[in-house]
């Protein structure tokens, strides 16, 4: 053990994942953390920032609440626009510090795996998410919304995010921090119907309860349930289910019910279908549908398999929505079958020092806060491992980490840096009476520090 | 009257660390956790401290007669967590 309990910590991510665990570490009670948050884009808050819905201001409460308070901490260093593995190796990190917690979150997506797939006009959910919500890796996209139905597959809570997005009037999105672009696309969108496919029956939905709520509210949008296999209201199969299943069936039964008002917008929900082949000459045109019928499987879970029904869906725009993936960082150990980094209790297997949590641990599963929890126990296993005298003593002072990243040349944004870039977002947000105006690319990011340190006095 | 958790609740779990009767679930162990939409308070366990409310990360918590509109319905889904849940 040191003497002066002085360990120095590196955090990769600065999503929800990366800060709670940071929180965890400072809030040790006997043990001095220093922490250097490494985030791949010049600005933090991971999803909370790129993935909650303009829509959802309340959620990103947390930012002002919580984060700003953890990535402000006078015991922690950020260096936003740095990309372990690429500006820095994993193995460099491993030596710079006494233990690296990775929190690089599920980057990439589940692909459905039928032909067609890689026609325009059929894309992940999760770029299209990136897109409106304005991360520089997305924000150059250009989504056709000139057809009239788009078909969202999957029935999780992106999905219907996706779906509530494009059918929102664009007066609920205009005030949001929704990107620019998006609303210039969304302005011009001619699409009158989203299709939202699950594989899946009605007590299956992978939705939860107020996102189901919310496509109810929407001003303008009928919705409809496509009432196939729906129970009635009073039949006995509901005693099976869970209070949250029988919530949403409620809810789907009490909009299948729901006369149509007839509106010009209407959001369609299909369950027991699964996509079979996206059709089209140059992009997508159609998509060819199958019926699916549920059944048991070995381990007495209910699968969907097919039928021999078919049918087709004029559509121009396909989304996927269908799960999120962790992806290989070079240096680490991947989990191919759980689309995780390998681990065992938040560690990473074999390279002693190497930690992991949230969604780059566990999948993508849970909402915000449940990564307190998963962050909780990856910290339990470090320090356990601390006291056992299991961790190699780190070689850089956190000084020496900034010589580092400078002589490499690298265009590391400071937390200070941020806090400006956040200034000038709010400020030209409320100029057009908007939440926030966001920088859409590192370029524009990295120009407007420039312009800002010309300002400043030398040697600033 | 009894507190509420909205649907802004992102299940920080802060409010269970800090309520003095433990009238608040899933905790951040039970098996239900790491699924839940939410998190609930348990009305007939609630003695209305309002602890909760200043460390709930994104405001997610209401008095009972204080619910904004589009969540007036969480109270009856806070209190049939506790029901209709266990039965």
């Amino acid at each position: 053990m040191k003497a002066a309990a002085e360990w120095r910590v590196a955090v990769v991510g600065a999503g929800p994942a990366g800060l709670y665990a940071t929180r965890h570490l400072l809030d040790q009670p006997e043990l001095n953390f220093e922490v250097d948050v490494f985030e791949r884009l010049p600005t933090p808050w991971g999803l909370v920032r790129a993935g909650v819905a303009p829509d959802r201001p309340e959620k990103k409460r947390i930012i002002e609440r919580q984060f700003n308070l953890t990535l402000g901490d006078s015991r922690v260093q950020y260096f936003g626009n740095v990309e372990v593995g690429r500006d820095v190796r994993v193995a460099e990190l491993q030596a710079w510090y006494d233990a690296v917690i990775y929190a690089v979150g599920a980057s990439s997506d589940v692909r459905m795996g039928i032909p067609g797939e890689e026609l325009p006009g059929c894309w992940a959910a999760r770029q299209f998410v990136g897109w409106y919500n304005g991360h520089p890796d997305y924000s150059q996209l250009q989504f056709d919304l000139s057809c009239r139905r788009a078909v969202v597959v999957g029935n999780g809570n992106v999905a219907l995010d996706v779906a509530r997005i494009l059918m929102q009037p664009l007066a609920a999105l205009q005030s949001t921090d929704i990107a620019e672009h998006a609303l210039v696309t969304l302005a011009a969108s001619r699409i009158e119907e989203v299709v939202i496919l699950g594989r899946r029956g009605h007590f299956q939905g992978a939705f939860h309860n107020p996102e189901l709520e919310a496509l109810a509210e929407l001003p303008g949008v009928d919705v409809l349930v496509d009432a196939d296999e729906l129970p009635a209201a009073n039949e006995v199969v509901m005693d099976g289910a869970d209070w949250a299943t029988r919530r949403k069936v409620r809810t789907l039964q009490q909009l299948a019910a729901r006369p149509a008002s007839g509106a010009r917008k209407r959001i369609v929900l299909r369950f027991l279908t699964s996509p079979v082949e996206v059709l089209g000459a140059d992009k997508v045109e159609q998509l060819l549908v199958v019926r699916n019928h549920l059944q048991h499987d070995a381990r007495g879970r209910l699968q969907a398999r097919p039928t021999e029904e078919e049918s087709i869906l004029d559509t121009g725009l396909v989304l996927r929505a269908i799960g999120y993936r962790s992806y290989p960082l070079s240096g680490l150990p991947f989990d191919e079958r759980r689309g995780v980094i390998a681990n065992l209790d938040g560690r990473v297997t074999e390279i002693p020092g190497a930690y992991v949590t949230g969604w780059s641990r566990r999948g993508s599963r849970g909402i915000i806060g449940n990564n307190k929890k998963c962050a909780r126990d990856t910290v339990a296993s470090l320090l356990a491992d601390l006291q056992a005298g299991k961790l190699a003593c780190a070689t850089l002072t956190g000084k020496e980490v900034v010589n580092q990243l400078n002589n490499r040349a690298i265009d590391w944004v400071s937390y200070s840096d941020w806090l400006y870039l956040d200034r000038l977002e709010c400020e030209a947000g409320c100029a057009q009476q908007r939440a926030r105006a966001k920088l859409t690319s590192i370029e524009q990011m990295l120009s407007r520090l420039e312009e800002r340190k010309a300002q400043l006095p030398k040697d600033y | 009257m009894a507190y509420v958790i909205t649907a802004a609740c992102v299940a920080d779990s802060s409010c269970v660390d800090i309520c003095p009767v433990d009238c608040i679930g899933p905790r951040p162990d039970d098996p239900a956790y790491d699924d839940t939409e939410q998190l609930y308070i348990d009305p007939a366990a609630c003695i209305d401290c309002a602890a909760c409310v200043d460390v709930c990360p994104v405001l997610a918590i209401y008095e009972a007669g204080a619910l904004p509109l589009k969540w007036q319905h969480y109270a009856a889904i806070n209190r049939q967590y506790f029901r209709e849940s266990e039965s």
